[in-house]
């Protein structure tokens, strides 16, 4: 575990973390939209499990705010589909782009 | 004698009075506002007459003069330690004269606008407006202060406009209301920057103190007010000939008397008590209450001298040619105002109380307002008892009347016999002393005030005999005389017409307090009186009966008696001035640069918001992705931020 130095995994993170900011950004579906959003979460969290592992290993911060992070996630993910679902109801079209009502 | 325990109720009551009429008049009150105004001026005028008997026969003097008194006074705004506006209420002897003449005359107009008004619609509010008015009058002659006299002054023009323009839905009535007020408001500012102009110098807005401090030479107010100057005279010049412009506005001097004749299209009874009786004759008593600084100043009292006799002059040659009896009338007081101006300003003022009869001027004015007020207002009202008979105002649709209306018959005659000064009624007493006082001092005014006593005994015996005279007597009255309630009036006035000069006013009424006896000297008065007679032969001569006497003078003086039927052209003059002068170089630009730079400039600041919002709008494009790129730009500027510049 040692011979890994801790900017490798900050390189993963980030990069997981840029890529799922590009996949908001630019898919058009919603689901899409969504599993981004998961990814920037996740990456995060192997951010914090990494900082956690090699800064203070005697310690559990890093891997108590992870399990938070996860289920807050999760029920995020949950609103976010409900969300998603009406907007369906009243679109019938889960574009974004579609969703545009609120343009000047 | 206590007079704090009840004068105070003397100006609150019509207050009240108006302010129960005025707010449920309408719905409460529609046929007994009448009585409830009639009864609180009969209140009133009682408690007036106790005050006068109180103060001229009980305790007004003291040691044989009689003292000013201040039975209440508030200090309303203090300025600073010496400098305040209080209102208060003083008794001397001219404000106890005109309470009197003022609760005196406005209750024979409240019980005369009984009969006259009756079966009008809006009864309460003209009952309300009277009452306001008689306020307003009341607190203009009881004033301490000098700021309290320009509030009441204000008021009185206020309800001079509103029973002016009462029937307002006469064009005619509201144009006439308008001119009033912007007559009266623009002497008023005059009048303003005397005020201040005159307190600055003095320190103070008393009028006691005021007069004191400006009266003894070596006060340092006196030294400062007289040696500072402006263009060439004093300041206490200008400061006294700002007051007179105000007080000849309200008074109806020329050139500012247009408002006067216009303001005879309100109701008679109000004619009879505003512009006759009462508030005309607040200019002479402004001028009277400043009178100790007013005769310091020689130009001033030259000023107010000849403007006084040049309006009574010109006044009484108009009058001689209108048909408009209220008209006649309207002139007529003119006239006489302008004789009680020219009396105060040949009057000299010595505080020594000995010399107190060479003010005999001041006297004579203030006797005249007393002995005008009487015959004026029964006059007008009068002329109110025909006007409702005859249904009209022109003296062609009267003539012969004196069958149909013997009491207004009698009191008109006696009326105009004293307005023409035929002993022994009152005005007779009243003319002899300004004319005696002019002849003391300036003998050109004392010829011209002869001259203007007999075209005054021309017209309005002109007047008499063309309403009363000149044609068969008619059969076709569609009132008769009117009701007992307006017969009233008319009796109680004769009897103060015929009476009133025999008081002794000079015993009353004094410059300085002081009494003195007056007598009236015979050989005198033989030279105005036979004038008079004269005069009134002559009048009788051309109108008792008909004939075509009077229009073959009226054509060989034709130019002049055109221009004297025309006003002398002054109404013309002054709507030149303000329309072709003022309206077009002043109004015209100012309404132009108001419209296109003063709002050009704040459409223009509209235009530009629209303008940059229509540039920045695309910025909210409805895309929750374009959102969320515009949240990741200001992180990164947060993150540039705080990474190298908070370092």
């Amino acid at each position: 575990m040692n011979t890994v130095p801790i900017t490798h995994i900050l390189f993963v993170s980030t990069a997981l973390f840029f890529i799922g900011m590009y996949g908001l950004f630019t898919r058009r579906n919603m689901i899409t939209m969504l599993m981004s959003i998961e990814l920037m979460l996740n990456s995060v969290n192997i951010n914090f499990v990494a900082f956690n592992k090699y800064l203070y290993p005697d310690q559990l911060n890093g891997i108590f705010f992870t399990i938070f992070i996860i289920t807050i996630a999760a029920a995020e993910a949950a609103v976010g589909i409900a969300i998603i679902i009406n907007l369906y109801r009243s679109h019938h079209s889960i574009d974004v782009e579609d969703a545009g009502e609120m343009k000047w | 004698m206590n007079y704090a325990s009840y004068i105070l109720w003397i100006p609150l009551l019509p207050l009240a009075c108006f302010v129960l009429l005025g707010l449920c008049g309408r719905n409460y009150f529609k046929n007994s506002s009448g009585i409830i105004g009639t009864i609180v001026l009969l209140a009133i005028t009682v408690l007036s007459l106790i005050t006068a008997y109180h103060y001229f026969f009980i305790d007004g003097k003291v040691n044989g003069v009689y003292q000013s008194i201040i039975p209440l006074q508030y200090t309303w705004l203090q300025f600073s330690p010496n400098v305040s506006i209080d209102l208060g209420i003083v008794l001397d002897p001219i404000s106890v004269m005109m309470l009197v003449v003022v609760t005196f005359v406005s209750l024979m107009v409240h019980i005369f606008s009984l009969g006259y008004m009756k079966g009008e619609e809006r009864f309460s509010t003209y009952y309300a407006f009277l009452s306001l008015f008689t306020f307003s009058m009341l607190g203009l002659v009881v004033s301490t202060n000098i700021f309290q006299i320009y509030i009441f002054w204000e008021l009185v023009g206020i309800s001079s406009y509103l029973l002016i323009g009462f029937y307002y839905d006469k064009p005619s009535a509201v144009a006439a209301s308008k001119k009033a007020f912007i007559v009266t408001r623009f002497a008023d500012l005059g009048f303003l920057i005397g005020i201040l102009i005159l307190s600055f110098h003095a320190e103070t807005l008393d009028f006691h103190i005021l007069i004191t401090r400006l009266t003894t030479t070596q006060s340092p107010q006196f030294i400062n007010i007289t040696t500072s100057s402006f263009l060439g005279a004093s300041v206490l010049t200008w400061g006294l000939m700002l007051v007179f412009i105000g007080g000849a506005g309200k008074s109806a001097m020329f050139p500012l008397h247009i408002w006067l004749p216009d303001a005879m299209e309100g109701p008679t009874p109000v004619s009879a008590l505003i512009h006759a009786a009462t508030m005309v004759v607040a200019g002479v008593y402004l001028v009277a209450r400043l009178f100790p600084v007013f005769s310091l100043d020689l130009t001033v009292m030259n000023i107010v001298a000849y403007i006084g006799i040049l309006s009574a002059l010109i006044a009484a040659i108009i009058a001689c040619t209108q048909t408009d009896i209220k008209r006649v009338l309207a002139y007529s007081t003119m006239s006489q105002i302008g004789y009680m101006m020219f009396a105060l300003g040949v009057s000299i003022y010595k505080s020594d109380i000995f010399i107190a009869s060479s003010s005999i001027g001041y006297t004579a004015s203030m006797f005249h307002l007393f002995t005008h007020a009487f015959f004026k207002s029964l006059l007008f009202l009068c002329a109110g008892a025909v006007i409702h008979a005859v249904r009209s105002n022109d003296m062609s649709d009267m003539g012969g009347l004196r069958k149909q209306m013997p009491i207004t018959h009698i009191a008109f005659l006696i009326a105009c016999l004293a307005i023409a000064g035929i002993p022994p009624f009152s005005g007779f007493f009243s003319k002899e002393e300004i004319l005696s006082a002019a002849y003391q001092s300036n003998k050109l005014i004392y010829f011209i005030g002869v001259l203007t006593s007999m075209l005054t005994a021309f017209y309005m015996f002109r007047l008499y005999f063309n309403i009363f005279h000149n044609k068969e007597s008619r059969k076709d009255l569609h009132h008769g005389e009117g009701t007992f309630s307006m017969k009233m009036p008319l009796i109680i006035l004769t009897i103060c017409a015929a009476l009133a000069g025999f008081v002794p006013f000079s015993s009353f009424v004094t410059s300085t307090g002081k009494p003195f006896e007056s007598h009236v000297d015979i050989v005198f008065s033989i030279l105005p009186v036979s004038l008079a007679v004269i005069a009134i032969l002559f009048a009788a001569r051309l109108y008792r009966k008909q004939n075509d006497l009077p229009d073959r003078i009226a054509n060989s003086m034709g130019g002049i008696y055109r221009s004297a039927y025309k006003k002398f052209y002054i109404d013309e003059i002054y709507l030149f001035i303000t329309k072709k002068i003022i309206f077009n170089l002043i109004g015209r630009p100012a309404a132009w640069i108001d419209k296109n730079i003063v709002d050009g400039f704040m459409n223009l600041l509209a235009t530009i918001t629209a303008k940059i919002s229509e540039l920045i709008k695309k910025l909210q494009s409805g895309k929750v992705q374009n959102y969320a790129l515009y949240f990741f730009g200001g992180v990164i500027g947060l993150a540039v931020v705080f990474i190298y510049w908070l370092k």
